[in-house]
């Protein structure tokens, strides 16, 4: 039966499981290592007791996810040549260099200073200290600018010539390549999209702990901190949303038809579908509810400008219909949901029921994992977007695949599921479960120090619930 | 093309250098995972999780570097070794997976730790496996065709080409190399009866690792004439012998320093023997890259790539150097012998 199975088919399934699992973590980690820089300044400057406890509370927190995300990364930088190795001989000369840079100025930095952050307040000092999250925070947004660079280099390819062996290599200067035309709305859309992410997790844990007890000092600063967050980075995450929109519409004009279900041109303004059930095999939308001529208002300024349909490319060019249409529906509704949310909190906070108010708690909860579920679709979008290609007009998927057999490529997908359910499960279960904990005044810092004298078992702390010694049959 | 030559001659170095970073420190702390079963459960087993804690990130992040810089700098290389050795490259970064969330996970819930410090310890043997069994099957050649749609060069072979006695030879090597690492380190790291453990298990890994080290040598030149004549041709030979040697001179000062007390001492020399199986590696492979198939010249990715990238590294590599040698410093001394908090 796996004989029967298309290599490419399962290498993309391969691809698009993993980095989707990866996604999850650097989405939290990035915002998060920025809240606890963030955090510690405020202790730092204040002297509150409070913005400490709140620090080694997301700070245990931080460390499960940093370390999932980690360890998926690592996955991640061998893919390419696994699954893709046409795609890595060829595109390596440009891509490569990008992705190296990637590692020297931002993992290296990370992990580097990630021990001291973790483990290093007692030994090195707060000022120190501080200067380590700072490197952390900052690791984190250097290596989504080269990961996302080195992406959009897939979806605008610029800068490049074709050489003898047909290797995309540098034309000339790296300029035109780093700075290609979709990078800087890219990055942008991405690095806003982490920090709302946690903004959401950050709020939904602190109307967790709110609805329980509305009085509690740490998760009132936690909600508000989140609530301002929400509120005034979603209206940012739209716009940034809709730019990048407008300069996919230039240079990948098949994935804007297909994310607003466009078969047909409308050269009089199209219309912004609504809802609909894409067909794509009779090629027409069924039970569509339109808004007469507004895509082209949106996308073009100009209620009557003319707009293509997916009838204008090859058909064999344009990416999947249905999952985009819907992929991009669930990122636009999550975050107009998300700009509801923060409004709603603006108005409780002017009436000074920010505290108080359960249903807007109850919501804030509900909305916590939204931030990852409108990352992955917008990502979905985007690289299902870029199919049938690699590399945008240049080299098409079917072309990129390693010389596998599809058996050896079907196990090493079931085994990458099996895994990374079996670890990456139980990683969530137990940041749900330090979630459920209230921070406390007097919070431990993380409790397995590497700094404890030896004899003397785990420190309090490490567990809730569970035997601060083993005993072992 | 003279100053090609230079440039892949020079990231051929960087990326030795960055594989022989890895294989240091990850290697150590690996070995720890292999030895792990062998510790107490309670103190003994916490301080060693503990003395890698903080660093094993860091560690594992020159395999990136190790990944990436073969991506970029002779991406032809990598997309041949890749799927060459595809199911170990897919067990070692599944290995990698359970052994680096076992970390954080065995702190979290008491009635789990069992579980993850068991996973600590597979995810680390079937890493390191995997890592040796692909240098086995490095060595011993990758079957190349020319093939114009795949940027010049393609990997000819079947799925299961690596699988060879000698691969085999080479994953056991490394098994026993990184557990004499890891029983140094220890060594070096702490102190009563966990360190006097880790002694003994130095003393006999020790004579594993020499053991492996001489099989190793010895098969290899069997593997092909162009390894035969490398090592042993006159006069190249007056050069490479000199390798054998500094290993038997390693060994003995080895052994001295352990059975003397050295604490420190024994971690150097185990690096040591380890950077001189991997002088022996480079004499044996240079210039390939591929062996047997590709030099590190005609896997080069253009000379522009190859800049762009040396400039950078010229400069972030001594940065990482010192940042990373600022951490081990941080901490620094036993890990258990000092006061809580």
């Amino acid at each position: 039966m796996l004989q029967s199975l298309d290599p490419v088919v399962l290498a993309r399934a391969q691809f698009a499981f993993t980095v989707s699992f990866h996604f999850i973590f650097p989405a939290f980690s990035i915002g998060l290592a920025s809240y606890l820089l963030v955090l510690e300044s405020l202790w730092l400057r204040t002297g509150k007791q409070l913005y400490l406890d709140l620090f080694r509370y997301w700070v245990k927190i931080f460390a499960v996810a940093f370390g999932m995300g980690v360890v998926s990364g690592i996955v991640m930088s061998y893919q390419f040549g696994t699954n893709w190795s046409v795609f890595s001989a060829k595109a390596g000369p440009v891509i490569g260099p990008i992705m190296a840079y990637e590692v020297l100025t931002a993992f290296f930095l990370e992990a580097g200073f990630l021990g001291v952050m973790l483990f290093g307040m007692k030994k090195v000092g707060p000022r120190l200290h501080l200067l380590a999250t700072a490197m952390v925070a900052l690791g984190t947004l250097i290596s989504a600018t080269w990961i996302v660079d080195a992406n959009s280099w897939m979806h605008t390819p610029a800068g490049f010539a074709i050489n003898a062996q047909g290797q995309f290599v540098p034309a000339g200067s790296w300029w035109p390549i780093i700075f290609n035309p979709s990078f800087p709305y890219r990055v942008v859309h991405t690095v806003i999209g982490a920090y709302l992410t946690t903004s959401l997790v950050v709020g939904a844990v602190g109307a967790w702990h709110l609805l329980r007890d509305a009085g509690d000092a740490h998760a009132r600063k936690m909600f508000s901190m989140a609530m301002w967050m929400a509120a005034l980075v979603a209206p940012v995450q739209i716009f940034a949303g809709d730019t990048q929109g407008l300069n996919t519409l230039q240079y990948e004009p098949a994935k804007i038809a297909a994310m607003e279900g466009h078969f047909d041109s409308h050269p009089h303004g199209a219309p912004l579908v609504l809802f609909g059930i894409p067909d794509p095999a009779r090629h027409r939308m069924d039970h569509a509810i339109e808004v007469p001529k507004l895509s082209s208002l949106i996308l073009k300024h100009d209620l009557n400008a003319p707009l293509a349909g997916l009838d204008a490319f090859p058909a064999n060019r344009v990416p999947p219909v249905s999952i985009l249409f819907w992929s991009f529906r669930l990122m636009v509704g999550l975050g107009f949901a998300m700009l509801g949310l923060g409004l709603w909190s603006l108005w409780a906070r002017w009436r000074g029921t920010l505290f108080e108010n359960r249903w807007l708690q109850r919501a804030a909860i509900l909305m916590g994992p939204s931030g990852f579920v409108a990352v992955l679709a917008g990502w979905v979008t985007t690289e299902v977007g870029r199919q049938p290609w690699t590399v945008y007009g240049h080299l098409l998927t079917a072309q990129s695949h390693s010389p596998l057999a599809a058996p050896a490529v079907a196990a090493s997908l079931t085994a990458f599921v099996l895994v990374y359910f079996a670890a990456f499960g139980a990683g969530t279960w137990y940041i749900l479960r330090l979630m459920a904990r209230s921070p406390d005044a007097g919070e431990p810092e993380p409790a397995h120090m590497p700094v404890r004298a030896a004899g003397i078992t785990p420190a309090p702390g490490v567990d809730a619930d569970g035997p601060k010694v083993e005993v072992h049959a | 093309m003279s100053y090609d030559l230079d440039l892949s001659t020079a990231w051929a170095c960087v990326i030795a250098f960055a594989i022989f970073a890895y294989v240091v420190m990850d290697g150590f702390d690996l070995g720890i995972g292999i030895l792990f079963p062998t510790l107490k459960v309670g103190p003994e087993r916490d301080a060693a999780m503990n003395s890698i804690a903080p660093v094993w990130d860091g560690n594992e992040t020159w395999l990136v570097l190790g990944g990436g810089g073969l991506l970029a700098a002779f991406p032809l290389a990598y997309s041949i070794i890749l799927p060459a050795t595809y199911p170990l490259i897919i067990a070692m970064l599944l290995g990698l997976v359970f052994r680096g969330v076992a970390f954080e996970f065995r702190w979290r819930h008491a009635p789990h730790r069992p579980l993850w410090d068991a996973a600590f310890t597979i995810g680390s043997v079937v890493a390191t496996l995997a890592q040796g069994i692909a240098l086995g099957a490095i060595l011993q050649g990758i079957s190349v065709r020319s093939d114009a749609a795949a940027g010049g060069w393609t990997y000819a072979g079947g799925w299961l080409d690596w699988l060879s006695p000698f691969s085999l030879l080479t994953g056991a090597s490394l098994l026993v190399g990184y557990a004499l690492l890891g029983a140094c380190w220890l060594v070096w790291k702490t102190e009563a009866s966990g360190q006097a453990h880790a002694r003994r298990m130095a003393f006999w890994l020790a004579i594993a690792m020499l053991v492996a080290l001489a099989a190793v040598s010895a098969a290899t030149p069997f593997l092909s004439y162009a390894y035969w004549r490398r090592w042993f041709a006159v006069p190249g030979v007056f050069v490479t012998a000199q390798v054998p040697l500094l290993v038997l001179v390693t060994a003995v000062l080895f052994f001295r320093s352990l059975a003397r007390g050295g604490e420190r001492l024994p971690f150097l020399l185990a690096l040591g023997l380890f950077l001189l199986g991997f002088v022996g590696l480079g004499v044996s492979m240079y210039p390939y890259i591929v062996p047997q198939s590709l030099t590190i010249w005609q896997a080069a990715a253009p000379a522009q790539s190859q800049v762009f990238m040396l400039v950078g590294a010229a400069v972030i590599i001594p940065t990482i150097l010192a940042y990373t040698g600022w951490a081990y410093w941080v901490f620094r001394g036993k890990v258990a012998a000092e006061g809580y908090h």
